[in-house]
């Protein structure tokens, strides 16, 4: 179109002219495709809910809810079911929050409130590089690094805080050569080293809200005499709310799902038991890590099945916490 | 931090009236003569020092009253006692000479540091260990250049590599790179960019699913493709599985990373007639490369430790192979869990080495990404 049109173009003219929205054939395409990929993905993850729910549904069908109720992964005598494995995924994931949270939470403060700000951006990269680290490491760690010192802490809690029951242990604690195989391999443990992986990811979520709280109210109770600490209190926690539950959560459906770590640490047992500091628990991905190479057919579809309620519980733990996260979050662009 | 001269300036002048918030000796505001950038100390001597005293004086509180009074044990609970003496000394020491605010302050930074230092603790002992742990095994040049090919678990450090592991490490995350990059960041750019209806379900979708339990898609991708297709346990298999959990993060870090571009960059290419098409090709993709680059590089590092996924769906094999389709490929993270399970002590020697070789790729990719980070100024 060259300038010359524009003279053709009737002064005076008060016609309405019709505006074509701007879609050429190429904007077309690339949204058309733009689109396709992100449904794919959509689909990806509806498949992975749709084929786990089908391959479980025979044992589902077989089982029937005692699937829920029994204890016992005993396929050979055809008792399978889920109960007592839930209840240590459960344990493990809440040890793993119960030491994670205020370490993510108190490290998120830390770098965005107290830390030089120099080291904040290696900082930044620091939490990143934690959550990399591959879990089979944390594993490594746990298990040989972790597990001698931290029944030290077991046998300390159990000595003291025995009449508790999630702390008791079945052995006496206080023995002059105390027995120390009853405290490897518990639920407490494989807490602590699946925490390892928790913290990072619920720091790196809170850490993102905390940096966004406004810094006109930050100045403002500054201005009123406040300290850091007063601050976080009144301006950055009640900005971040939002963030640090979907954070929490985000955190927990990853401690839920966590496989490597746990396989490495716990001994298994199927039992429903409170007693965290003892050896011996199970975990749903742990149970199917471990039974899978010796597998049957029908034996498969049990792990399948138990599978499908760990997708489940993890999918409903993340959709909560991308909610939650998501309506904390403000600005859709940044303008210049 | 003081120079003699304000010193000076400090005694000839009567005690500034500065209240109890002040902290550090009292200063004169407007000093005559030549003018100076005065440093004014958040944290000054004395309050190092106070902080410096409640450490010691709780330490030797807890050292009596532990061991010889109370009869504890254990260096655990002894440290729980030393933190809760040591609050409440400190405590006690500023509440001296400042109102509570700052006893609280001083509290609440003192916790913080503290637990910052112990995260850093926590990782920096794993590192190490790991690397201190797997010493012996990769000091060897054959441990890079042998598989383990007839070579027993129990045979010593000298024999025997991880060769297969890494080729098979390199291969599987190679073709999940390919499958993922593309699915991602079109993910990414189909959230921020062309929006609409459905862009909310996906995003909410993508955020779930970035804590997508690895065993999960590990077992996806065995009921889909090994039970249902009747295809083998194979690299192929690991890949499929590995991009399953590789597409959200880069999808979550993309749109991060393209929602960071100027809006304003987004309306002079429209001003100057641009469709959107190549608004996206020409302007909004190249200003957030580096930030594509990281959530890549992120996906990378997550993928090259997944273990759940080898474990279920590739098989283990002890000698080197290229070929992904068709026959079992070892990799990195299985090859270390296989060695754990052996209670062998060479063969866990062995496994911290592959686990040293693991971690050293993840620090690689990590310098990176800082790398990246520090030239482009990108903000994640």
């Amino acid at each position: 179109m060259t300038t010359f049109d524009l003279g053709s173009v009737q002064l005076g003219s008060t016609m309405p002219r019709a505006l074509a929205p701007g879609k050429d054939i190429s904007d077309r395409i690339f949204h058309g495709s733009a689109r396709t990929v992100g449904f794919f993905v959509l689909v990806i993850t509806g498949a992975i809910g749709v084929f786990l729910c089908y391959q479980a549904v025979p044992t589902l069908r077989h089982y029937g809810l005692h699937f829920f109720t029994q204890t016992r992964w005993e396929p050979q005598l055809g008792k399978i079911g889920i109960a007592a494995v839930l209840v240590g995924t459960v344990e493990v994931a809440l040890v793993a929050m119960a030491v994670g949270f205020p370490l993510a939470i108190g490290f998120a403060l830390f770098i965005t409130e107290y830390a030089p700000k120099q080291i904040k951006s290696w900082l930044v990269s620091l939490i990143d590089l934690m959550a990399a680290v591959p879990s089979i490491i944390y594993g490594l760690w746990g298990f040989f690094l972790l597990q001698p010192r931290a029944i030290e802490i077991s046998r300390w809690f159990s000595q003291h805080l025995g009449w508790i029951p999630i702390f008791h242990v079945d052995t006496n604690p206080n023995a002059a050569v105390w027995q120390q195989s009853a405290y490897t391999s518990s639920a407490f443990i494989a807490g602590l080293a699946v925490s390892m992986m928790t913290i990072p990811l619920a720091c790196a979520v809170m850490r993102a809200v905390f940096d966004q709280a406004p810094i006109g109210e930050r100045e403002a109770a500054m201005a009123l005499g406040g300290t850091r600490f007063s601050v976080i209190r009144t301006v950055v926690l009640p900005f971040a709310k939002g963030g640090v539950i979907g954070g929490t959560m985000l955190a927990l459906g990853r401690a839920l799902g966590e496989t490597a770590a746990v396989l490495v640490i716990i001994s298994p047992e199927y039992l429903i038991k409170a007693r965290i500091l003892e050896a011996g628990t199970q975990t749903v991905s742990a149970l199917i890590a471990g039974n899978f190479g010796d597998a049957s057919k029908s034996q498969i579809s049990a792990l399948l099945a138990a599978g499908f309620v760990l997708f489940l519980i993890t999918l409903l733990v993340n959709t909560v916490a991308a909610t939650v996260i998501r309506r904390s979050r403000s600005g859709a662009s940044t303008e210049i | 931090m003081t120079t003699t001269q304000t010193l000076d300036q400090d005694r000839a002048r009567p005690p500034a009236t500065g209240g109890a918030r002040a902290s550090g000796p009292a200063r004169p505001t407007a000093a005559v003569g030549p003018r100076k950038i005065r440093r004014t100390p958040a944290f000054g001597v004395d309050d190092w020092l106070s902080l410096g005293g409640a450490v010691v004086a709780a330490y030797a509180l807890v050292e009596v009253g532990y061991n010889h009074i109370f009869d504890f044990s254990g260096l655990f609970g002894f440290g729980i006692c030393w933190y809760l003496v040591f609050l409440a000394v400190y405590a006690g020491v500023v509440a001296a000479a400042h109102p509570r605010t700052m006893v609280v302050e001083r509290l609440v930074s003192a916790t913080l540091y503290l637990v910052a230092a112990a995260v850093m603790f926590a990782l920096g002992t794993t590192v190490v260990y790991i690397f201190t742990q797997g010493y012996h095994a990769y000091i060897h040049i054959g441990f890079f250049t042998h598989d383990m090919a007839g070579v027993s678990p129990t045979a010593p450090l000298t024999q025997g590599g991880i060769l297969h592991a890494i080729i098979g490490t390199v291969i599987e995350v190679g073709i999940a790179v390919v499958v993922s990059v593309p699915l991602g960041i079109g993910t990414a750019v189909y959230m921020t960019e062309v929006g609409g209806r459905g862009s909310q379900l996906v995003r909410t979708v993508v955020e779930s699913m970035t804590a997508l339990p690895e065993i999960l898609a590990g077992l996806f991708v065995y009921a889909m493709l090994i039970v249902g297709l009747g295809m083998p346990k194979s690299g192929l298999a690991v890949s499929i599985a590995m991009a399953v959990t590789m597409v959200p993060i880069i999808a979550r870090a993309g749109e991060v990373a393209l929602r960071v571009v100027p809006g304003g960059l987004r309306e002079a290419a429209s001003a100057l007639g641009s469709n959107h098409w190549r608004t996206v090709v020409k302007v909004v993709l190249p200003s957030a490369r580096a930030g594509l680059a990281t959530a890549t590089i992120l996906a990378v590092a997550r993928g090259v430790g997944e273990t759940a996924i080898p474990l279920i769906t590739s098989g283990a094999s002890s000698f080197k192979t290229l070929n992904p389709v068709g026959e079992p490929m070892n990799s990195l993270p299985l090859f270390i869990y296989t060695a754990y399970t052996t209670h062998e002590p060479a063969a866990i020697t062995r496994g911290f080495g592959a686990a040293s070789v693991l971690l050293a790729m993840v620090l690689a990719l990590f310098v990176v990404i800082r790398l990246l980070v520090r030239h482009r100024g990108v903000q994640r």
